[in-house]
């Protein structure tokens, strides 16, 4: 049977969105199917995302409408999955679309019917917290914008089929059956919130200041039912006094969720901040029992929360939760540490609720015939983190585990990679090529400028006076439309741009809004769509660079959005259309890093029919997880890995460069060179070309200084412990103390390392199956196993491990002994229950050494042109939507050259760089920018100068019929303008940045 | 000072690289970084694109003082635009001081990606340099 081109992927949230994306792009034809009538899911419902407090609409809008305007993506709402039969390869799926009562094809999403229907529904998107009508979207910027008739809320009066211009509505419209033949099928189906009523102690449901974090995520959005004002229901007031109370739902045996979320701790923290950000005279505190910041930059949040923010954090468990009947405040009762019950009165509580598994899975399992694990997640193993228990099925996201939303990115793009490599000899037979309207060609007309200003929801709006600047964009030369939008990146609003276009005959557009850098392309392929040259665009970015700086004065934002204004306008009267040149690729990868990361990247890539080499510093292949044995699983890793090295000498399409390093890379993405030096004895250069570049450096484990180690030979690190477990057969332990954070989380290293805690458990459970008499103390500053592994740790303390927390300002200390002519080991550490120092005579000190990037990562990162972030770990394109991706295209990093992180994660972001270069190398050809340098042969002298400071030899001086001068190779200049700066005679300029438009930005000055 | 005046302020005009300042000061807002709203940004792909002569029409023009920030040493996404530009800036910067333009007013700085702190920091520290030496005059043509 023949492999069919194509997929489902079932859920529409961003783990489905991302998964679609990265197949479609890599030429499968995907159907995106949401039971909801609208896709989204989860992320469209937050305000704001950690660490980074980006607006997670404003980052997640892109990627919605690219789903709902990619021509190889169908967008499939409000249907279910009924019945599937065949198998990877060929899958025969029925589904089942349910009526909307109205009609897709002719709905506008106007929204007429919405204000005109009588109906009070309560709105589910809000959280139950407005009100809206039967007729509804689940948000206004929904994808597709197509409406959707509450059969249940619904009269039938029929006042909506009546104002409805485009006769949509149809009330007897019926429930519809779906066939569809795939390849493969990708399970997406994200998560359900645990319901906080169960948890009767807290009294959600009866206290009417008691809300989810959920509900109070929404109160904090500013399409939320205040427009971002914090109100308690009660009354209406501003709350002061705010209670965060974590892990409601989440490690929890009484509930059957005796495994971590892994989110909390960080979106509670977040919340808090937010809402101190909105309303600076709330003091939010978040009662929990430990925090866990394990992430990238995480902990960095954590401490400017606490410390900026005055965010109050508090390690307790909360007895109960009581009401004051008069002012309906709520008193906590709590006992922190050190056992002194505290009674507290908040003005209002949020209960943090925890990551249920999605009610669908059960279903949706037994139709597909995959296995769910005991609490409901799809079942994945450690090796194959993104593969179901059936081939051809595979799963990403929160469907197989609690994750945040980077991570459940990543596993989409691994997903779709997993897809590739099952698919690769069906890849492209079932895709369509996009179709554009013909350039309007507007050269020569006076420029028709159209503005567009964007409210961001409150992020703009609630600090720069929007419809004044509206009304002095209007006022500028050549602007002929202006107009506010409330979020100018959503779908609706991409039709809004194209039909002013249209209407007004313009032939400039610029938005107003955030930063370039994120959100041009999205406009810029509007525009396209609507005949446009994609360079007769222009942004100000009035919200990272202007209201988000000047939170605090309103009117000197407001003066400065104006300006930005006049400046983009001075520069949107002279832009001219650009012509970008098709350039071939070379379907080749190149992998730096051999280390579990970089052989599941050349693994994959092979596997899809790529070539591969790849470079290795040491003399095997293997990295960090050489000294790795078992997981938390019990599996065996160093097996795992002798396999995948094997497969990878076996395979005729991947090149192996032991002892070498990169020298230097030229070129560009679709055609990067890179000299390799190799090291055998002496030293040989190869050339290698490739379309793309894998970062996967790996990392190395900290030496860490304290602690004796090196100078007393029972303090060891963990690795060093494992190796040893390993090695001896039946060895005695005795007293074995762990100290966690070495390394980690101070002033040298100040980030988690993530892995140390899964680490710490692991090796004191094995040491304690090995020995059951020893005795396991770890000494932690927050155990952080997050997310399944939350397991484990119960695990360990079942069986006798002692866990001992300890403060920063507090190190245990270690001090030798002399005792009956021998030296003892003898640990301190101050017990913060007891509130008494407590002394461990140590037969074995385990260090919890922190992972570090190697030292080649700098010289790497500057041949690359690529950033590394403060603590030496390369730095993605954008820490929760991009990141496996640089903002240089065509390069990608994965595994521990990112952060620190254990096997599964590792092998995800590989499989996710892979999907990523993916869509670059299954392209015939790739556009070179069109923001090129230009010589004007009539000025030019032919001095030189620009020769000389061109970095890519890009400039040639040529014999003409009128002498020298100088020309441009369209195809090596990257743009710079250095050129440009350097003519003496304005002879050269760079196209989209000329010294025309610069002067008259500058002269924008009143 | 008439009470008619209104307070002066500077007004810097500010050209950053696309591939590090530019995202500096992305980073900024992001992380909610609170600076004078002094700049007015313009995007260039690298400091290197900056000539000189638009620094001297910028002192011109009346701005009171300019800002260029580009990636550190050896980060340059075009290899070596920024050295390129601190070379050319070495210089203009002679010429200007000879012209009796204070050196305060012309502003150099790397920025990275990652440094939304320091872009803050660097925009507060330009803004005060240039608050203490008042409005540009010698250049300005009215
Ligand atoms: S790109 Fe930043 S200075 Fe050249």
């Amino acid at each position: 049977m023949d492999k069919l081109g194509s997929v489902m992927v079932i859920g529409g949230g961003v783990a489905g969105v991302q998964a679609s994306l990265d197949l479609a792009d890599s030429n499968f034809k995907v159907y995106l199917v949401d039971s909801l009538p609208s896709i989204g899911g989860t992320m469209a419902q937050l305000d704001k995302t950690f660490p980074t407090n980006d607006c997670a609409m404003c980052i997640l809008a892109p990627k919605l409408v690219a789903a709902g305007r990619h021509q190889n993506i169908s967008l499939l709402t409000n249907a279910n999955l009924k019945h599937v039969e065949g198998k990877a390869g060929h899958f025969k799926a029925t589904l089942t679309r349910r009526s909307r009562r109205v009609d897709e094809d002719k709905c506008t999403g106007c929204g007429v019917c919405a204000q005109k229907c009588p109906v009070e529904a309560l709105d589910k998107f809000n959280e139950g917290l407005s009100k809206g009508g039967a007729v509804y979207v689940r948000y206004p910027q929904a994808v597709p914008l197509i409406y959707i008739i509450n059969k249940e809320k619904c009269l039938g009066c029929g006042i909506c089929e009546e104002v409805c211009k485009a006769g949509a509505i149809r009330y007897d419209q019926k429930d519809e059956e779906l066939q569809l033949d795939v390849g493969s099928i990708i399970l997406a189906t994200g998560f359900d919130e645990f319901d906080p009523s169960l948890k009767t102690e807290y009294g959600y449901g009866r206290h009417l200041n008691v809300v989810s974090s959920i509900e109070f995520e929404r109160l904090l959005s500013a399409s939320g039912p205040h427009a971002g004002l914090v109100l308690r229901p009660s009354d209406g007031d501003i709350p002061r006094k705010i209670a965060f109370i974590q892990c409601v739902g989440s490690r929890d045996a009484t509930c059957g969720t005796d495994y971590c979320s892994s989110v909390c701790c960080m979106y509670a923290t977040k919340e808090a901040v937010i809402a101190k950000e909105h309303m600076n005279q709330i003091e939010p505190t978040i009662f929990l029992m430990d925090v866990r910041a394990y992430g990238k930059d995480f902990d960095k949040y954590i401490e400017r929360a606490e410390n900026e923010y005055g965010v109050r954090f508090v390690r307790c468990r909360v007895s109960s939760i009581e009401e004051v009947p008069e002012t309906r405040n709520l008193k906590i009762k709590y006992e922190p540490e050190d056992g002194k019950l505290i009674q507290e009165e908040f003005n209002l509580v949020v209960l943090t609720v925890g990551i249920k598994p999605s009610e669908s899975n059960k279903e949706l399992a037994e139709k597909l015939g995959v296995e769910l694990d005991k609490f409901g997640f799809f079942k994945t193993q450690t090796f194959t983190p993104i593969s179901t228990s059936k081939p051809g099925i595979f799963v990403c996201g929160v469907a197989s585990s609690p994750k945040d939303i980077p991570e459940t990115v990543t596993q989409a793009s691994a997903a779709s990679t997993g897809v590739g490599e099952l698919l690769a000899s069906a890849r492209g037979t079932l895709v369509k090529k996009k179709e554009y309207p013909k350039e309007r060609d507007v050269r020569g007309q006076p420029p028709r400028i159209g503005v567009f200003i964007c409210h961001c929801g409150i992020n703009i709006g609630g600090v720069i006076d929007v419809p004044s600047v509206v009304e002095y964009a209007q006022t500028l030369p050549n602007v002929v439309h202006a107009c506010d939008n409330l979020y100018t990146c959503s779908s609706d609003t991409q039709e809004i741009v194209k039909n002013r276009i249209q209407e007004y005959g313009l032939n400039r557009v610029i938005v107003a809004s955030c930063s370039p850098r994120t959100h041009e392309p999205l406009f810029q392929e509007t525009i396209k769509e609507a005949g446009l040259n994609r360079y007769l665009f222009e942004m100000a970015n009035i919200r990272d660079q202007c209201s988000w700086v000047h939170m605090h004065d309103h009117k000197a934002a407001t003066e400065k959005a104006k300006d930005l204004m006049r400046m983009a306008v001075a520069k949107a009267r002279e832009i001219e259309p650009l012509e970008r040149v098709a350039l071939g690729v070379t379907r080749r990868g190149l992998v730096i890093g051999g280390g579990l990361a970089g052989i599941t990247a050349a693994l994959a890539l092979a596997k899809q029919g790529f070539e591969v080499d790849l470079i290795e510093k040491n003399k095997e292949l293997g990295g960090f997880l050489r000294k790795i044995h078992y997981t938390l699983e019990n599996d065996d890793t160093q097996e795992y890995l002798r396999a995948m090295i094997d497969n990878v000498y076996s395979n005729e399409l991947i090149k192996v460069f032991l002892n070498s390093k990169v020298e230097n890379v030229s070129g560009y993405v679709g055609n990067f060179k890179t000299t390799v030096t190799l090291d055998s004895g002496s030293e040989v250069k190869r050339e290698l070309e490739h379309g793309i570049i894998i970062v996967a450096t790996g990392g190395e484990e900290y030496h860490p200084n304290e602690y004796l180690y090196g100078k007393d030979h029972r303090v060891l690190t963990q690795l060093e412990l494992e190796n040893r477990i390993t090695v001896a057969a039946d060895e005695k332990f005795g007293n074995v103390v762990m100290i966690q954070c070495v390394g980690s989380r101070n002033d040298e290293h100040p980030y988690c390392s993530r892995m140390c805690c899964g680490e710490a458990v692991k090796n004191s459970l094995k040491v304690k199956e090995k020995d059951p008499e020893a005795n396991v103390y770890v000494l932690f500053r927050d155990i952080r196993t997050y997310g399944i592994m939350e397991e484990d740790y119960k695990r360990a303390r079942e069986a006798g491990v002692i866990f001992i927390r300890y403060e920063e300002e507090n190190k245990p200390k270690l001090a030798k002994i002399k005792s009956e002519g021998k030296e003892d080991l003898q640990v301190s550490v101050f017990e913060p229950i007891i509130q008494e120092d407590i002394i461990i005579d140590a037969d074995l000190l385990v260090l919890s050494a922190a992972v570090i990037p190697p030292q080649e990562n700098g010289t790497l990162a500057k041949m690359l042109k690529v950033p590394l972030n403060e603590d030496g770990f390369f730095l993605e394109a954008h820490a929760k939507l991009r990141p496996v991706d640089f903002a240089t295209e065509g390069i990608f990093v994965c595994g521990m050259a990112h952060s620190p992180k254990p096997i599964e994660e590792s092998i995800s972001q590989a499989k996710a760089a892979v999907s990523r270069a993916c869509t670059l190398l299954t392209k015939d050809t790739i556009e070179a920018e069109g923001i090129i340098a230009t010589v004007n042969p009539n000025r030019c002298t032919a001095c030189e100068l620009c020769m000389l400071v061109c970095a890519y030899n890009a400039i040639e001086i040529e014999e003409t019929k009128r002498g020298k001068v100088a020309k441009v190779n369209s195809a090596l200049c990257k743009g710079c303008g250095a050129c440009a700066a350097t003519c003496r005679c304005s002879a050269i300029d760079l196209k989209g940045f000329t010294d025309m438009q610069m002067n008259l930005i500058i002269n924008t000055l009143r | 000072m008439k009470p008619a005046e209104k307070e002066w302020t500077p007004k810097i005009l500010a050209f950053l690289c696309n591939w590090c300042s530019y995202a500096g000061a992305d980073l900024a807002g992001i992380s909610r970084m609170q600076y004078p709203p002094n700049i007015r940004v313009v995007r260039v792909p690298c400091s290197g694109r900056v000539n000189p002569y638009f620094i001297i029409k910028a002192l011109q023009r009346g701005w009171d003082g300019v800002l260029v920030s580009g990636c550190h040493p050896g980060d340059c996404h075009y290899i070596s635009g920024n050295l390129v530009a601190r070379r050319r800036f070495a210089v203009l910067k002679d010429l200007l001081e000879y012209l009796g333009i204070e050196s305060g007013r012309l502003n150099f700085s790397w920025v990275s990606a990652a440094e939304g702190e320091k872009f803050a920091t660097v925009v507060k520290e330009v803004v005060e340099k240039v608050k203490a030496l008042g409005p540009a005059e010698r250049l300005v043509k009215r």
